[in-house]
């Protein structure tokens, strides 16, 4: 296994894989000739609005929609009770989650708001103006309910049900504990521990959600125009609860404008489109706007976590006791649910570490705000924030430097494979080799002493370290075991076409982390033709197999092996097809550069001309020869149950302890994400990445008040990372291929946003620290800060 | 875009990408809208309909203006130019090729607008620090790429057409 990727046969060739390439997709965007589902016009389309509940939890009375019908351009207003005959219901929850629970849903709702946002009646219109001047025509009588907007109220032994079947408003519960936890306490020589709160916030594309569902009664078919990571998880949905052939429904999914994990799930007007379009027999489009995309784009993060670790003498990490409430929403996400992130959180606190010790309690609590699943690095962020911070109190109490206790600590790199006690199988990371990297990227000791001299001035700097393991290349373990048609594996054909050029339609998807670029870098070297002449397709449910496409950073390490597999397959055929028109042995045949060789290197004949042959000529093929210049292959990730990756941040800031502000001065990581297929695409995913980190730990959070009604919805008010906030980001790498694949890559999408804001919330406590402030909240608000200090 | 009574339109006539265009426009069309949905102009993009996110950034006269804070009957009698009429006339080659060398865009969404102010940058000349360009492109939200790369991208394409790349 795990042959060296490069000159892969006994034939010197360009080695594609491990070369920083730019995207041949880029140009176009670069046009601005982008194909997004926002600038898709489609013949006789009409547009959608929808009318909201002003109101986070209410019964929903008489609805009146006359004056809206009459209104100019409008085609059709539906109601819940118009969707619900279409449309079967759905519920969030899968089976591998003992006891977890969630309501049914419905396209739109025909008893009660559960949030306030919630899209309640559809209108149809030739314009969208005109269906947003409609929409306010809408009347709709509400008798409002208790509001559970925060934690506290809805834990509250006699809190009112979000639900009211149910008994109480926990979704899920789960504990962890490998036992002996208390003993190890109540005998280590200190004990350190915090209560954080992580904040909500949310994914914000760029490019807001935008679908256009176009139902032809006719045929019965439905084509979908989606702005999703996951076209196969949609068509298959989208057949099931309406009921059409899965063979009949095809969705497209063309550039997508950023997703970051929010365009995988399933949303209320996203489901309405489609019974509007089978309603109106024309093409319907709906595109958020971007406060539409505030109250109901699914939401991340939003955890009270307290913790506690027991430390030897000698700064030896012995045992961790953390509880985890986090509020999600109303409902439990659809299909991947609203629990993986909690899930994740109690399984990853403490995993780079050894530990005698460990236990955990979950719970998921619903509450009347907009829906949380899984945004990019689901659950990370908060793991290794909490794991991160009290290992900077172990080292703060044992005198320890912060990078000396994370180097006393970690799983050494020569203890694999091991578990973590929360049962986390890990095959080989690297956290010795990326701290002693990291302590050179960051100059450490070049930076401690300036902070010593800054800060003899009065200037506080500060360094944060964080390390993290990162979940990526899930198996059926992580969906399809509770029951979800999710697929963990991906299909690819390949093909030689007419000319001797290549085409290759995957399953995995592109939103601009380079998904093409790189399968066709492996085709390159495996197949052995020039990157340039291989066209890769992806996006489209009617052109390539049905796969997983892109989510949990699987998009190199199973849609890369899928690709190699691929071409090997295709080469043989190539090979076997050259040998019997050359009348040679296929195995003294190699395809290098596109042309068939001899072993001493020797052109036989070109790709192209084989190609000709077997279209064109296929009467002068000898006897038995097979012209399959097309092959279908799947892979499906086997081994471990996940591909774990690891790494290390390096975070360093100024604090002004009289304004509260943090300047980010600069960011260093060191990942191993296994085999790097490209180097280029790697670091802007790590650079993309701690910038969405870094946006966590100062700016980005969705403010609710007590009525449940979310205050900040605009990009004015919700705050992004600028690029004057940001710094420069240096990286450095180590490479432990997996051993689970030939091509060895594993994923890079999280590693950056997994252990940003820890490191950031380090830095600032470093800075802080001699003054005696210490923050455990995200974002870390000029408010916040200097509230700590006891400023505010 | 909208379908009222021709009596509520307004007729406009502006220069787009070097092209006299004569429209009758609801008062209540968007710049933006007006390019996008009238023109099929669709580089230009918008992400939040407010200024805040600089993705439908246009030139008006020369100036760069989020074309979602503009009705296109306040665009008469001017001139404007989209991505595309960027690109067309080969304005922004250099600061293209830059962008797409370094791999500066991801989704692509903002990229247009990052491409026009880049341009307004670079016409402003000078070889301004790396700080000055991250302050210059805070009118511009990427959500992918955490900005570096597009820095290092304008600071190319400013020191090849300064000469000293």
């Amino acid at each position: 296994m795990n042959a060296p990727v490069h000159g892969s046969t006994a034939f010197d060739r360009p080695a594609h894989v491990g070369r920083g390439m730019s995207r041949p997709n880029a140009k176009r965007l670069l046009a601005g000739k982008g194909n997004y589902v926002t600038d898709l016009a489609l013949p006789r389309m009409l547009h959608a609005a929808f009318v909201r509940s002003p109101h986070a939890h209410a019964r929903i009375g008489a609805i009146d929609v006359e004056a809206a019908r009459a209104a100019p351009g409008v085609r059709l207003v539906a109601t819940g009770e118009d969707i619900a005959k279409l449309c079967t219901p759905w519920t969030g929850t899968l089976d591998h989650f003992k006891g977890m629970k969630s309501a049914p849903q419905l396209p739109l709702p025909v008893d009660k708001v559960v949030w306030s946002g919630q899209a309640v009646v559809a209108v149809v219109a030739d314009s969208r103006a005109e269906a947003e001047d409609a929409a306010e025509l809408v009347m709709i009588d509400y008798e409002e309910l208790p509001v559970l907007a925060d934690l506290d109220t809805a834990l509250a032994p006699d809190a009112p049900k979000v639900t009211e079947d149910f008994a109480d408003n926990l979704c899920f519960r789960s504990a962890l504990d490998s036992g002996g936890v208390d003993a190890v306490f109540a005998s280590a020589a200190h004990v350190v521990e915090a209560d954080f709160l992580f904040g909500r916030h949310t994914g914000v594309p760029l490019e807001p959600r935008a679908i256009i569902a176009d139902y032809d009664a006719s045929e019965h078919r439905l084509t979908v125009h989606h702005a999703t990571q996951t076209p196969f998880q949609f068509q298959d949905l989208y057949s099931r609860h309406y009921g059409i052939p899965e063979a009949r429904v095809r969705v497209v999914a063309p550039d997508v404008g950023g997703s970051f994990g929010v365009k995988l799930h399933v949303y209320n007007e996203d489901m309405a489109v489609v019974g509007l379009s089978i309603l109106c027999r024309r093409p319907v489009k709906f595109v958020a706007d971007r406060l539409e995309a505030f109250v109901s784009d699914i939401h991340a993060r939003d955890h009270r976590v307290h913790a506690r670790a027991a430390v030897a003498a000698d700064g030896t990490l012995l045992a961790m006791d953390v509880e985890d409430e986090t509020g999600i929403g109303a409902f439990s996400t659809y299909p991947r649910t609203s629990v993986v992130e909690g899930n994740q959180v109690i399984r990853l606190i403490g995993a780079p570490y050894r530990l005698e010790g460990y236990r955990a309690g979950l719970k998921v609590v619903f509450q009347n705000k907009v829906q949380t699943s899984q945004y990019r690095a689901v659950g990370h962020p908060i793991a290794c924030a909490v794991t991160e911070h009290l290992v900077d109190e172990a080292a703060r109490v044992t005198g320890l430097d912060p990078l000396e206790i994370r180097a006393k600590n970690v799983i050494p790199d020569t203890a694999y494979p091991c578990a973590s006690l929360s049962g986390y199988k890990f095959e080989k990371l690297s956290h010795e080799a990326c701290l002693t990297k990291l302590r050179a990227l960051m100059d450490y000791e070049r930076l401690r002493t300036e902070q010593a001299e800054l800060r003899a001035r009065g200037i506080l700097r500060g360094i944060g370290i964080a390390t993290f393991v990162e979940i990526t290349n899930p198996t059926p373990a992580f969906y399809g075991i509770g029951g979800a048609r999710i697929s963990a594996q991906d299909g690819a054909v390949l093909a030689v076409t007419p000319s001797g050029e290549v085409r290759c339609q995957i399953s995995v998807t592109e939103q601009g982390q380079g998904t093409e670029t790189i399968v066709g870098q492996v085709i390159a070297d495996h197949l052995g033709v020039p990157r340039d002449i291989i066209r890769v397709m992806t996006g489209d449910t009617a052109v390539t197999p049905h796969g997983g496409a892109t989510w949990a950073c699987r998009g190199a390490g199973i849609g890369g092996e899928t690709a190699l597999q691929a071409a090997r397959k295709l080469k043989t055929n190539v090979l076997s097809l050259a040998a019997g028109i050359l009348q040679a042995k296929p195995a003294d045949l190699d395809l290098v550069n596109a042309e068939v060789v001899d072993r001493d290197g020797t052109v036989r004949m070109s790709l192209a001309e084989v190609a000709r042959i077997a279209y064109f000529r296929s009467d002068t093929l000898p006897d038995g020869a097979e012209a399959q210049l097309t092959v279908a292959h799947h892979f499906a990730p086997k081994g471990y149950p996940f591909a774990f990756t690891n790494g290390i941040h390096g975070c360093h800031v100024e604090v002004d302890a009289e304004t509260g502000l943090v300047k980010i001065l600069k960011h260093f990581v060191v990942e191993d994400c296994g085999r790097i297929i490209n180097p280029l695409l790697v670091e802007e995913q790590v650079r993309g990445g701690v910038v969405q980190g870094l946006g966590a730990a100062f700016f980005e959070e969705c403010l609710y008040d007590q009525g449940g009604q979310l205050t900040n919805g605009s990009l004015a008010d919700y705050l992004v990372p600028m690029s004057c906030e940001m710094p420069d980001i240096l990286i450095d790498h180590v490479e432990t291929p997996t051993l689970d694949t030939e091509l060895g890559a594993k994923g890079c999408g999280e590693a950056g946003t997994a252990a940003a804001s820890a490191a950031a919330l380090n830095a600032v406590n470093d800075a802080l620290g001699p003054l005696g402030a210490r923050l455990t909240q995200v974002p870390m608000t000029p408010a916040r800060i200097l509230k700590a200090l006891g400023r505010f | 875009m909208s379908a009222s009574p021709m009596s509520d339109f307004l007729p406009v006539t502006l220069t787009v990408n070097g092209t006299a265009v004569s429209r009758m426009v609801a008062p209540r069309t968007t710049l933006a809208d007006f390019v996008r949905t009238d023109l099929q102009l669709t580089g230009t993009h918008t992400g939040c309909e407010m200024g805040a996110c600089g993705a439908c950034l246009v030139l008006m006269n020369g100036e760069p203006v989020h074309s979602c804070l503009v009705f296109a009957i306040q665009a008469d009698g001017a001139a404007i130019e989209t991505v595309e009429g960027l690109t067309e006339r080969g304005a922004i080659e250099d600061l293209q090729r830059a962008f797409h060398e370094r791999n500066a865009l991801q989704c692509g969404f903002c990229t247009p607008g990052m491409l026009v102010t880049g341009h307004a940058i670079l016409e402003k000349g000078g070889l301004p620090d790396r700080e000055h360009i991250r302050d210059a492109l805070s009118g511009n939200y990427c959500r992918c790429t955490g900005y570096e790369a597009i820095v290092d991208a304008i600071e190319r394409a400013l020191r090849e057409r300064e000469g000293c790349a």
